[in-house]
Order: C-alpha cells, then sequence, then structure tokens
C-alpha cells in the first residue's frame, strides 16, 4: 500500500476545498470498498480527507412528504430507519440483501453509490482494464464473464455496478445533492451514473472534490402519501449464487401504481397507471427500463402484458460468452416481481 | 505519515502513533498485542476480524485505525466480565461451536452485536421479505418497535457475515439461539447492550 496523508474534515466547506485542492486527494467515509482497494492496489491516493464524522448522519422527512438522506448514514440505520421501512420498503429490502451485518454498520449511502464494480479484473492489478488504467484494454471481453453485463456495454468495458441500494433509490426517482467547488448541485440519479461508453475509467458524472452530502426521496413514491396509497407497491428482488452475502447476478426493483378499480368490471385486471422499473446486476449503472415502463404504463396488470414488458426491454441485451443465462433470468424475476406487486390483496398467491 | 490516536480497547485507552496505512485491525494485534480478532482473508470477506466499534459490529481489517481514533473497541477477549465468561461464550462451549476456533472470536463478537440488531428491532433480508410491501408495522414480529423473533433462518442470514472454514455452523447456529434465548428472558441484564446509537435517530 503506498503512503497517504490522513485529515479528518471538520465541514464540509473544508472538506471540499482540501480534495478538490489536490489531484491525488480522495474523501473516505465507512472505507468498507476503498480501504479494499488501498489493500488491492487498484487505488492509492496521495490524501485522504475523512468525512466521516461530518454532521450528515440524518434521516430526515421533507416538508412535502418525501425524505432526506445524508450521506453519512450507514447501511443498516438506513434500512432500519422507520420512514423508509414504511415509505419505500423497496430501498430497505435492497439495502438487507446487499453485503453483511458488519459492512452494511461501516458503509454509508454516500459511498455506497460510489462503490465501484467487482469485476475481477478490475481487482486485479496484474490484468490490463481500461476503467482501472485508462487505454489498457477489456480483460473480460475474452475472460470469465459469468458476472457482467448483458445491456449498455462497450468494447472498452463490460463491468457491471455492484451497488443493490442504487436500483432501489432509482426505482424511487431519488435525487443525489452534491457540493463543489461551485456550490451545490441537485443530480438526478438517472444520470448520476454513466454508462462505460470510451471512458470506462468514469463511473459516474462527479467532479474531483464534489461531495455527496444527501440522496433525497422525493414523495411521488412514497407508500405513505396522497389517497389511495394501498395501489402504489413497491419491493425490490435479486437473484444470486448465495443465498446471503453475494452480489446481484439479476435484480429487480419496481414501484407500481394501480389505476383506481373500474366500478363495472370486478372481475378484470386493475391497470398499471404508472410504474418505474430497475434492474440490477445487467449493465454498468443501474438500469433504468424504460421500455418496459412503456409497455405496462395504461396496460392490465396481467401475465401478457408483463411478459411483453420483459421481452421489450432485453431485446437489446447482448450476452457474452458465460452471461447468457442473465437474460431469461432478468426476464423471469422481472415478470415474478410484477406479478407479486398487482395480486390483489386476497389472491391466491402463484403456485410458481 | 505517522499520527498519535487514542483507542479504547476492551475499557483501557491505549495511546499509540501509527502509519496512516494501518487498520485497527493490524494496530491491535501487531501494536498492542491483542490477538483476539484474527486475519482471514484481509478483506472484509470472511468476518474473523470482526469486533465491536462502539457497541456494532464491523470488520476490523476495513477500518483504518486513524478513523477510529477515540473509539471504544470491544475484543471478544473484552466481552466477559473478569473471568466470567459472556453468555454467548459459554453458549459456544456448550454447543461446540467450533473446530479450529480460527473464526470463534470473529463470530462471538458478531452474534453479540446481531443480538443488539435484533433487540433494536432491525429487519433482515429474510424478516423483509415477509413484510414486503404490505407491511403495516404493527405486527409485532417485525415491527420497527418490537424485537425481531430470532428464527434459524433469521440467524443463518444475520450471521453470514461469519465464514467457518470447518463448516461448525450447526453447532454455531444452535449456539447462538441459545445465548438470544438467554437474553430474550429474565435475566436481560446479563447480556451487555453494546449497541449505543438509538435505532431511531434522526428526525422523523
Amino acid at each position: 500500500m503506498n503512503p497517504f496523508d490522513y485529515a479528518r474534515a471538520t465541514d464540509i466547506d473544508g472538506a471540499v476545498t482540501a480534495v478538490a485542492a489536490r489531484p491525488g486527494a480522495a474523501f473516505l467515509a465507512g472505507g468498507t470498498n476503498l480501504v479494499d482497494h488501498l489493500k488491492l492496489g487498484v487505488a492509492s491516493p496521495e490524501a485522504l480527507i475523512d468525512i466521516r464524522r461530518l454532521p450528515l448522519d440524518e434521516v430526515t422527512e421533507l416538508p412535502d412528504g418525501g425524505v432526506r438522506v445524508g450521506a453519512t448514514v450507514t447501511n443498516s440505520e438506513l434500512a432500519a430507519h422507520p420512514l423508509i421501512r414504511e415509505r419505500f420498503p423497496a430501498l430497505s429490502q435492497a439495502l438487507l440483501s446487499g453485503a453483511s451485518g458488519q459492512l452494511r454498520n461501516l458503509a454509508t449511502t454516500g459511498g455506497n453509490l460510489l462503490q465501484r464494480t467487482r469485476c475481477v479484473y478490475f481487482q486485479d492489478v496484474t490484468t490490463p482494464c481500461s476503467k482501472r488504467e485508462p487505454g489498457s484494454g477489456c480483460s473480460a471481453l475474452d475472460g470469465y464473464t459469468r458476472y457482467h453485463a448483458i445491456l449498455g456495454a462497450s468494447e472498452h468495458c463490460v463491468a457491471v455496478h455492484p451497488s443493490d441500494m442504487a436500483v432501489a433509490m432509482l426505482a424511487y426517482d431519488a435525487v443525489v445533492v452534491t457540493t463543489g467547488r461551485n456550490g451545490e448541485r441537485r443530480i438526478p440519479l438517472a444520470e448520476f451514473h454513466r454508462l462505460p461508453g470510451d471512458e470506462p475509467s468514469r463511473d459516474t458524472v462527479l467532479e474531483h472534490g464534489e461531495l455527496i452530502t444527501a440522496v433525497e426521496l422525493p414523495a411521488r413514491w412514497s407508500a405513505d402519501i396522497g389517497a389511495g396509497q394501498e395501489r402504489l407497491r413497491s419491493t425490490y428482488r435479486k437473484v444470486r449464487d448465495r443465498a446471503s452475502y453475494a452480489f446481484a447476478l439479476v435484480s429487480v426493483a419496481a414501484v407500481v401504481e394501480l389505476a383506481a378499480e373500474d366500478s363495472g368490471a370486478a372481475d378484470a385486471a386493475p391497470r398499471i397507471a404508472d410504474c418505474r422499473i430497475v434492474l440490477g446486476g445487467v449493465a454498468h449503472r443501474p438500469w433504468r427500463a424504460e421500455r418496459a415502463e412503456d409497455v405496462l404504463r395504461g396496460a392490465p396488470a396481467a401475465e401478457d402484458a408483463f411478459r411483453r414488458a420483459a421481452e421489450a426491454e432485453l431485446a437489446a441485451a447482448r450476452p457474452l460468452r458465460d452471461n447468457a443465462f442473465k437474460i431469461p433470468m432478468a426476464r423471469s424475476t422481472l415478470v415474478a416481481v410484477l406479478r407479486e406487486l398487482t395480486a390483489g390483496p386476497h389472491d391466491q398467491e402463484p403456485a410458481r | 505519515m505517522k499520527i498519535p490516536i487514542t483507542l479504547e480497547v476492551d475499557g483501557e485507552p491505549r495511546e499509540l502513533s501509527v502509519d496512516t496505512r494501518t487498520t485497527v485491525l493490524d494496530a491491535l494485534r501487531e501494536r498492542l498485542g491483542v490477538t483476539s480478532p484474527k486475519k482471514g482473508c484481509d478483506h472484509g470477506q470472511c468476518g474473523a476480524c470482526t469486533v465491536l466499534l462502539d457497541g456494532s459490529r464491523v470488520n476490523s481489517c476495513l477500518l483504518l485505525a486513524v478513523a477510529a481514533d477515540g473509539c471504544a473497541i470491544t475484543t471478544a477477549a473484552g466481552l466477559g466480565a473478569g473471568a466470567a465468561l459472556h453468555p454467548m461464550q459459554q453458549a459456544f462451549i456448550e454447543h461446540d461451536g467450533f473446530q479450529c476456533g480460527y473464526c470463534t472470536p470473529g463470530q462471538i463478537c458478531s452474534a453479540v452485536g446481531m443480538l443488539a440488531e435484533a433487540a433494536a428491532g432491525h429487519p433482515s433480508h429474510v424478516t423483509a421479505s415477509a413484510s414486503a410491501f404490505e407491511s403495516d408495522g404493527e405486527d409485532g414480529e417485525d415491527g420497527e418497535d418490537g424485537e425481531v423473533l430470532l428464527t434459524d433462518d433469521e440467524i443463518r442470514e444475520r450471521m453470514s457475515g461469519n465464514i467457518c472454514r470447518c463448516g461448525a455452523y450447526v453447532n454455531i447456529r444452535a449456539a447462538i439461539s441459545q445465548a438470544a434465548a438467554h437474553a430474550a428472558g429474565a435475566d436481560r441484564s446479563a447480556v451487555p447492550h453494546p449497541h449505543s446509537r438509538p435505532a431511531e435517530e434522526g428526525a422523523s
């Protein structure tokens, strides 16, 4: 591990100034990913500015009923918080499906968004990787690709984003709040993570020295706000190689708002008024499934529409040597999630 | 770069000067002679290095010592009161919850931290799947105010960050189950409540 300077930030502006002024400086929060990268040689900053003890550790209700999550709120605190469990349950589920109890106690909200891919070639400094070392090439293209992308990849990088939390947050239209040299910025999470393109070394749109201070969850998708909240449902489902403590092969976060019932057709399936569908484990960023959403919006909440939605989204999928299984897995998982979310309160549990 | 820090280790303040690259695990083992936490993978994957940081279980191999300056660290060796074993330690002995013993201090610290999390009403992946979108938070078993019922499934899920290469999981699970029942029993005060932060902090 290369030597580095360490300083504990006492305020946000000081932290931003300290990192922005020094190209080799980086923020440190929980450290569960960064300290590992220091050991692996994936990262070798000259200086770490520790923001862990800045007063960014609160979960607060916004005036409109949304929720603001401070950047240093830990994954375990966030998953257990009543406001999250009641209003944004898929976020709690996503957090609890990630990492281990020990890691969730250290890992922070901001750090979770900034964690880097677990692509084995990225983490192995003896192999070429354009994300780690721009221009060196992608070892995964001819390598082991079971865990890699099926959507949105490029010839320069086929890695996937590892976060569960970000997948659920994107389904709730979260907004990332940052402070940089030019002041505060609000970045929709949908625009926060990048696709690799020809610059896979950049995971996000953040500039050097720009600090995440909070993530806001708007009231629009809160399960607790507005009339007919029983029609707004959300969940997170993760498929992985082990039952616990493993990254997603495929995951789905979905928010579905059912239309108010027609009094005339008691037996007909309710219609889907609006929805957000996000896939995890399939792309360089949490993958907003807008094609699927387009099929579902206004459609009856029935098997046929679920299948057409999944097919529409996955038509663009391009599998690599070892991950073609992810296409039917994503399709089945999405259909299963939609079936679960649109089942009536007294419906029989489907046999599958 | 060296920085002077203070760590409260098993109740005792310890002052030392550390290279910024030193982890809490290495500071404990190599500098302070506290060898109860073990180095397994050194990458946060095995849980052998688990300690309680201000009451909360963490991987000490991923925590820089400079970042833990001023914090209280409890290792498995510091859980008991003097010569008296902590109920979790006693349960591991009674259920033979180990073979080689290398993962055991981490398992025990993790289990103690886990019981505190459950007592504070923290849900888990398996609790969450039961409550899903229709949870009303009032059904006692997993409501935010209530304690979690630590079924075998709950214990397995919550302890998944601790690997046992000998595969003593069946007995580890039984030991934790006994300690959980002990903690839930009348003699609650026998088990320290290491979770220093209230579960529902923050304005809400």
